[in-house]
């Protein structure tokens, strides 16, 4: 069990309800900075509901109402005093299907600076390029930086939105089934990135597959049915692990 | 079991009996009017002033009226078309605001244009005492092709995919902010296109402008929107009714018809092609 | 969707490993019985069936590594199957080195038929009849994950070196009384030391074993004498 003081993210008693229906339930997790944390899960246990409560995208839907904690860096982010457009700043998100903004290169990786008032061309230009590095995708990109965004491939879509999410400098990194819309090159290519990504950034990665979780992450959290089974070392989930159900997950006895 | 083969072969025949019928008709105008205004169009028949009381020259006035007229009427459709479709698409509480709002749109599409004239006379005209001026006949115009800008406008917002707005709310965007620097920019393609239909629209309009700006003869072109103007479906009208000599300028008709013509099937196929260009690309 | 089916089609598998390193357990305790009873026994026939069947022994284990890596290749397992293959690939090597060890019995066996026995073979025997039993728990506690099985017969290897350890004393004092039965004497503190081995190997499979039930790795040495007390 990890100190509470070294954890970036933890969520005390956290629960979501869709209306009626609570979707997460009385969820204690702790995410180590600068660490993967991978959430794994059948369809439809909460995980990625869990995931966007962390940057409150929630929100956005109307019959949703949350109990309980978010903290990060000790601030709960569902308290009085947060500003949600700074929290989403500190927390960035990558999204299952690859969307970037049918701008240029630049535009996409410039979005996020520029929304934050960032003008001066040269520091966007500054921006942009460390972003693009960060992401791996500097060389392949470089010389076509005013082009459509919409013209690269998969893969290189999805490393631009993490470019894009990390432009702005955020601590903490939400990724919601990364891979899944991405051939194995271009998945590939994103892992080997989020073990990159691990030493700047707090990752918490929601995936579906199971060796994926294993590749990349430190440690794993099972969720089923809304409620965390169990967390720990990834080495540990997937060797031998402690809850039965979890046994089950990983050893495919149900879906 | 033949039998039902030669039913289906019957109605495809009828089919297309009656497409050929409808391209026929379509042929057929421009037909007539390629035949007997072809001589007429000239580039001095562009370029000139009509003279001597219209039965020689050009028809340049009123060709550059027209063009004024879309152009103003445009500037204004445009961004309270646009404006409304925001509205309604991001803002709007699902539930009758909406839904009457959207009823309003649509009940405006189905006013006659002559309707459209004679509010514009006594709104624009008399009660906001702009006179019979472009700037009356552009905000009737204006009115008219209103819901074609907020239709064309709600559709593309509405094709612009949940993704992108998700992005751009989860860098901590505020709405506004994305509906300014994502959405908009992203639908605003699509929004053109649909204005530009609307321009061939607001081209080929005469009830409208007949009462709120259009004159039959003006000698100088209108160099502020407080003066009146010269169209071009309003001088085929007169010419065909109440000019001078009718039989004489009936080769001059033909040709504005033409032009007229010409320009919205201009104005629509650039619309169209350019709607399937972005369609193929995948942004429309 | 279909994780039911391959589920299925894994503990399919599982079976057939399973099955193999029943088989394979069986051959390598007819090993180790057959070269000491050919050894007892003076029976040279035995001697030399013993050594004919180690090819078999070989491919069987050949077999179960391969089934082994398709398995991983194929289902990338993980959890208690993921221990299971690791146990089972362990497993297969230490079995066909104690078949191994058994054909190394026979080929001392037939080297001394010829010779006169300076000795009536007490000890050996009993090596043999030990290590037997510890495969018999092996192969009992992998087919039943049974853990105190496991534990059992790694304690059991302190009655093995012990015996060993008589032997070599009985032989020492053998040769220093008659010098001429070194040749002999040396032979049969091979067999012993032999013997021995096989039982270290026997102790590996309890580990393994274990490792595969409990999912924490253990010292075989948890479950013997403590170090102080062993010679």
């Amino acid at each position: 069990m990890c100190q509470m003081e070294e954890s970036k993210v933890v969520s005390k008693g956290l629960t979501l309800y869709y209306g009626s229906v609570p979707a997460v339930r009385n969820v204690n997790l702790s995410v180590p900075e600068r660490s993967v944390m991978a959430l794994i899960g059948p369809s439809g246990c909460g995980k990625s509901t869990f995931l966007r409560c962390i940057n409150r995208m929630n929100d956005f839907i109307e019959e949703v109402r949350v109990e309980g904690q978010v903290l990060i860096d000790g601030q709960d982010v569902y308290g009085p005093q947060t500003d949600v457009i700074s929290l989403r700043r500190r927390v960035g998100m990558v999204f299952q299907r690859p969307n970037p903004f049918p701008f240029s290169i630049w535009e996409n990786v410039a979005y996020g600076p520029r929304l934050h008032g960032v003008k001066d061309r040269r520091v966007l230009d500054e921006i942009v390029e460390r972003s693009l590095r960060g992401a791996a995708l500097w060389d392949e990109v470089k010389d076509k930086l005013e082009s459509s965004a919409m013209n690269l491939s998969g893969g290189q879509q999805q490393r631009l939105c993490i470019a894009r999410a990390i432009a702005v400098e955020p601590e903490v990194l939400l990724m919601d089934e990364p891979t899944s819309a991405l051939d194995p090159m271009g998945t590939a290519k994103v892992e080997e990135l989020v073990r990159e990504l691990k030493k700047s950034y707090t990752v918490i990665i929601v995936t579906h597959n199971m060796q994926q979780a294993a590749r990349v992450s430190d440690r794993t959290a099972f969720f089923l049915m809304g409620e965390l089974v169990e967390e720990g070392p990834t080495r540990e989930i997937f060797t031998s692990p402690r809850d039965p159900r979890t046994e089950a997950y990983i050893t495919g006895r149900f879906g | 079991m033949k039998i039902r083969l030669v039913k289906d072969r019957l109605a495809t025949g009828v089919l297309w009996l009656f497409t050929l019928i409808t391209l026929g008709t379509l042929l057929g105008i421009l037909g007539f009017l390629w035949v007997n205004g072809r001589s007429a169009v000239t580039w001095e028949f562009l370029t000139q002033r009509p003279r001597s009381g219209m039965t020689q020259g050009g028809i340049a006035t009123p060709l550059v009226g027209t063009v004024q007229l879309m152009l103003l009427s445009m500037a204004f459709a445009l961004p309270i078309g646009v404006a409304t479709a925001v509205y309604l698409t991001e803002y709007a509480p699902k539930g009758p605001v909406a839904s009457a709002v959207r009823l309003a749109v649509r009940s405006l599409a189905g006013v006659p244009s002559v309707v459209f004239g004679l509010f514009g006379l006594s709104f624009f005209c008399i009660f906001l005492r702009l006179g019979a001026s472009m700037l009356s006949a552009s905000l009737t115009l204006a009115c008219l092709v209103l819901p074609v800008v907020v239709t064309a406008a709600e559709t593309a917002i509405l094709n612009v995919p949940k993704d992108l707005r998700d992005a751009s709310f989860a860098m901590g965007a505020t709405r506004w902010q994305t509906i300014r620097k994502v959405v908009l920019p992203t639908a605003m393609p699509s929004i053109m296109t649909g204005a530009i239909l609307g321009l061939g629209r607001v081209a080929g309009e005469t009830a409208p402008i007949m009462f709120t700006g259009a004159v039959f003869f003006t000698p100088n072109f209108a160099k502020s929107p407080f003066e009146s103007v010269m169209a071009l479906p309003y001088h085929i009208y007169v010419l065909a009714t109440a000019g001078t000599n009718i039989d004489a300028t009936r080769p001059i008709q033909y040709g504005t018809s033409l032009v007229l013509v010409g320009t919205v099937f201009l104005l629509s196929l650039t619309g169209i092609a350019w709607r399937s260009r972005l369609r193929r690309s995948g942004r429309a | 969707m279909e994780p039911l089916n391959i589920r299925k089609h894994m503990d399919q598998d599982l079976g057939e490993i399973r099955s193999g390193m029943m088989r394979l357990g069986a051959m390598a305790e007819a090993s180790i019985r057959g070269g000491v009873a050919a050894l007892v026994k003076r029976d040279r026939s035995e001697a030399r069936r013993v050594i004919e069947s180690d090819d078999e022994a070989d491919q069987l284990a050949g077999w179960l590594d391969m089934s082994c890596l398709e398995f991983m290749a194929r289902y990338q397992p993980l959890g208690a199957d993921l221990r299971a293959i690791s146990c089972a690939i362990h497993m297969a090597v230490d079995l066909e080195r104690i078949a191994d060890l058994g054909v190394s019995v026979a080929k001392r066996a037939l080297k001394l038929i010829d010779q006169d026995p300076i000795k009536p073979l007490m000890d050996i025997p009993l090596m043999g009849e030990r290590v037997c039993a510890m495969l018999d728990l092996a192969v009992k506690a992998y087919l039943n994950g049974d853990e105190d099985l496991a534990r059992e017969l790694c304690a059991m290897d302190d009655q093995v070196d012990d015996l060993q350890d008589r032997v070599e004393r009985e032989l020492l004092m053998i040769m220093i009384d008659r010098p001429a039965t070194i040749a002999q004497a040396s032979a049969l503190g091979e067999v012993a030391r032999v013997l021995e081995r096989a039982g270290d190997h026997a102790t590996n499979l309890g580990e393994h074993i274990m490792f595969m039930i409990t999912g924490r790795r253990v010292k075989a040495s948890q479950f013997r004498r403590p170090l102080g007390d062993r010679s």
